[in-house]
């Protein structure tokens, strides 16, 4: 019904903790000062007994939220994603990744999205780093649909996460009955020739190269790893065994990410060639979201000359 | 004292001046932060057009003082200011947040001439600004150091860390400018984390204090004079009593134009309001019309200064 329809995923986030807040008098907001951009002003207005706004200083926001983890509360710790990673990622690692405490950290400006705003603003480096930190989750949904199925996830699973939303507008893929488990990758096609592993607002391009190639005789296994840790390992070995080829397509950059997570999979216990798509190791710059993907090669028409090029075609 | 009447209406000339390149840029880009930008236009005017000994042909003269904008996001007021003075080209104003401009949604050493330190997320150039000033002390260079923080980015810690440095490396060479406009994004700095008494706070941790209206210039010229002549080993923090949004009615105290860009009806009204502004029945008649002209006017006062 939705499908197509543009719709940045902060808006999902903003949406779904409502009705989280609802449910779960335990669920709160952590807000850093910027509820309006990352759309928590619903929350705020409605559940006002289970918000908190310290002010534009993410470190303590961590530390609050850890405290108000030890009560049995769910604390979402909300900001931008390279604030929410990098600015505050001591406090996570201490104080709430190594007591393992259910703080989630919700961010909008993902990857590439806050594109206008420049390289200051622009998260690249967020999923590799906190995937470093044990017990830590991740996770980057895809759409509107997909964020809205692991925000309820997140709330209803134990144990600390980062999920990661885009600034920008980006299409809906997902039919509204489709379902979502953290840590397992959503098949979304099968086929023997290539497999295509993307995450977040990178789905639809993998998605789109899929089409193209099928359009060509080419068989895709198309898969979208909304969580890349714990990373659906199974999903990545079935692929890799049944095409002997992986294209990997992240906003993020080449290490440490998506990219870097499968191949650690496979150069241990697989025989397939991995090929990484996602941001050059560079800072980006003012541009149109679009722009910054292409300076990347984070497009369609190279998810497919990647593609070829590995088929030999 | 006729000398600083002209200086002042000088720059409140430069001031309106700078504030409607800022919503030009902020309007054609259609993304950007007007209201912070319009609340330190006045201290940014004197600061660049009157009291810091800068080389705009020359932006990295080793020893010109230097200016530290720790609230990143309203750069397009000091990008009005740079490109004024001639650190690049009247052009780039028109390419704010474009792809390739020297003009990044929030300001970039590498590729805009005139920026001393990147910034653009909160409560890290103030730091940054210490260790300028403690390289000055220990090259034996005068100069001085200016460091506009917001109120909101008071929240950060790292922001008392600094004020904590700079008393303990007796950084009287420092200027810190807070531009206390009440507001941050989530609501007003009293709604969302109360700085209370920023001037007394300063004074505990060491400052030499001046509260004064961030929009009235001869107070702002006065301060920064006695910021200039105070060599006593401490840091001076200048709290600037502002208003978000000053110069343009409509954006004036209004919390929903922190970060939004103006459509075609605002924009024009806005340019119009600036326009008018300030210009009394007397001043119209005295003061020459033109940014040329004034700068001539300029040139004489400081030569008569000199
Ligand atoms: C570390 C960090 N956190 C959050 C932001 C997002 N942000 C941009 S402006 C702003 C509010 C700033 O308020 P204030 O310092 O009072 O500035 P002003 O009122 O002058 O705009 C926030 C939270 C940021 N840029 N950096
Ligand atoms: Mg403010």
């Amino acid at each position: 019904m939705m499908a197509g329809k543009l719709i940045a995923t902060r808006e999902g986030f903003g949406e779904e903790i409502v009705t989280m807040g609802k449910q779960n008098k335990d669920v709160y907001v952590v807000d850093i000062d910027i509820g309006k951009s990352c759309k928590t002003v619903k929350f705020r207005c409605e559940l006002p007994e289970q918000y908190i706004n310290v002010g534009i200083a993410e470190q303590n926001g961590a530390g609050v939220a850890a405290g108000l983890a030890t009560t049995g509360k769910i604390p979402f710790v909300v900001t931008y994603a390279v604030f929410g990673s990098l600015r505050m990622v001591e406090q996570i690692r201490q104080e709430i990744c190594y007591p393992n405490l259910n703080v989630k950290i919700a961010c909008s400006h993902g990857g590439l999205t806050p594109a206008n705003d420049g390289a200051s603003h622009q998260a690249i480096e967020d999923m590799g780093v906190l995937r470093t930190i044990p017990n830590m989750t991740v996770i980057m949904p895809a759409d509107y649909v997909a964020t809205k199925k692991l925000v309820k996830a997140a709330a209803e699973t134990y144990g600390p996460m980062f999920l990661r939303f885009t600034r920008d507008a980006v299409p809906v893929i997902y039919d509204e009955d489709q379902e979502f488990e953290i840590g397992k990758a959503v098949k979304i096609s099968e086929g023997k020739d290539i497999a295509i592993i993307a995450n977040g607002d990178t789905v639809r391009l993998g998605l789109e190269a899929k089409n193209l190639l099928e359009a060509e005789g080419v068989g895709v296994t198309l898969l979208d790893m909304h969580t890349i840790k714990p990373l659906d390992v199974d999903a990545v070995l079935e692929a890799a065994a049944k095409t002997g080829r992986i294209i990997t397509v992240e906003d993020h950059n080449i290490i440490n990410g998506l990219g870097s997570a499968v191949c650690e999979v496979v150069s241990e216990e697989a025989n397939a060639k991995v090929k990484r798509i996602g941001v050059q190791d560079q800072f980006g710059m003012s541009a149109p979201y679009e722009r910054l993907l292409a300076m990347n090669g984070i497009t369609v028409e190279n998810i497919v000359a990647t593609a070829k090029e590995m088929l030999g075609r | 004292m006729k000398s600083m009447e002209k200086r002042v209406a000088y720059l409140r000339e430069r001031a309106k001046e700078l504030r409607k390149s800022a919503l030009t840029m902020i309007y054609e880009a259609q993304s950007g932060h007007p209201g912070g930008a319009f609340s330190i236009a006045d201290i940014v005017a004197a600061l660049y057009f009157d009291e810091m000994n800068i080389r705009p042909e020359d932006p990295q003269w080793a020893d010109r003082d230097r200016f530290v904008l720790s609230k990143g996001h309203v750069c397009p007021i000091v990008y009005a200011a740079l490109g004024h003075k001639g650190y690049f080209g009247q052009e780039h104003l028109h390419t704010l947040r474009q792809e390739g401009a020297i003009l990044q949604g929030h300001p970039c050493m590498k590729k805009c001439p005139g920026i001393d330190i990147s910034t653009g997320s909160l409560g890290q150039g103030l730091s940054c600004a210490v260790g300028m000033a403690i390289a000055g002390k220990r090259d034996k260079k005068d100069y001085r150091v200016f460091a506009v923080v917001g109120d909101g980015e008071c929240n950060e810690g790292q922001i008392w860390e600094a004020i904590m440095s700079a008393y303990t490396y007796k950084l009287d060479n420092l200027v810190l400018v807070i531009d206390n406009n009440r507001l941050q994004i989530d609501g007003t700095c009293d709604e969302i984390m109360p700085n209370i008494d920023l001037t007394r706070k300063l004074e505990a941790f060491g400052f030499e204090t001046f509260d004064i209206d961030g929009h009235d210039m001869e107070e702002i010229l006065a301060t920064l004079a006695k910021c200039k002549a105070s060599k006593n080993g401490r840091p001076k923090c200048i709290n600037a009593h502002t208003i978000k949004g000053k110069g343009v009615s409509f954006m004036e105290d209004e919390l929903a134009w922190h970060g939004i860009a103006p459509n075609q009806e605002q924009y024009e009204q806005g340019m119009k309001e600036l326009r008018e502004a300030w210009c009394s029945e007397e001043n119209e008649e005295e003061d020459p019309t033109t940014v040329e002209e004034y700068l001539e006017g300029m040139k004489e006062l400081e030569g008569g200064a000199k």
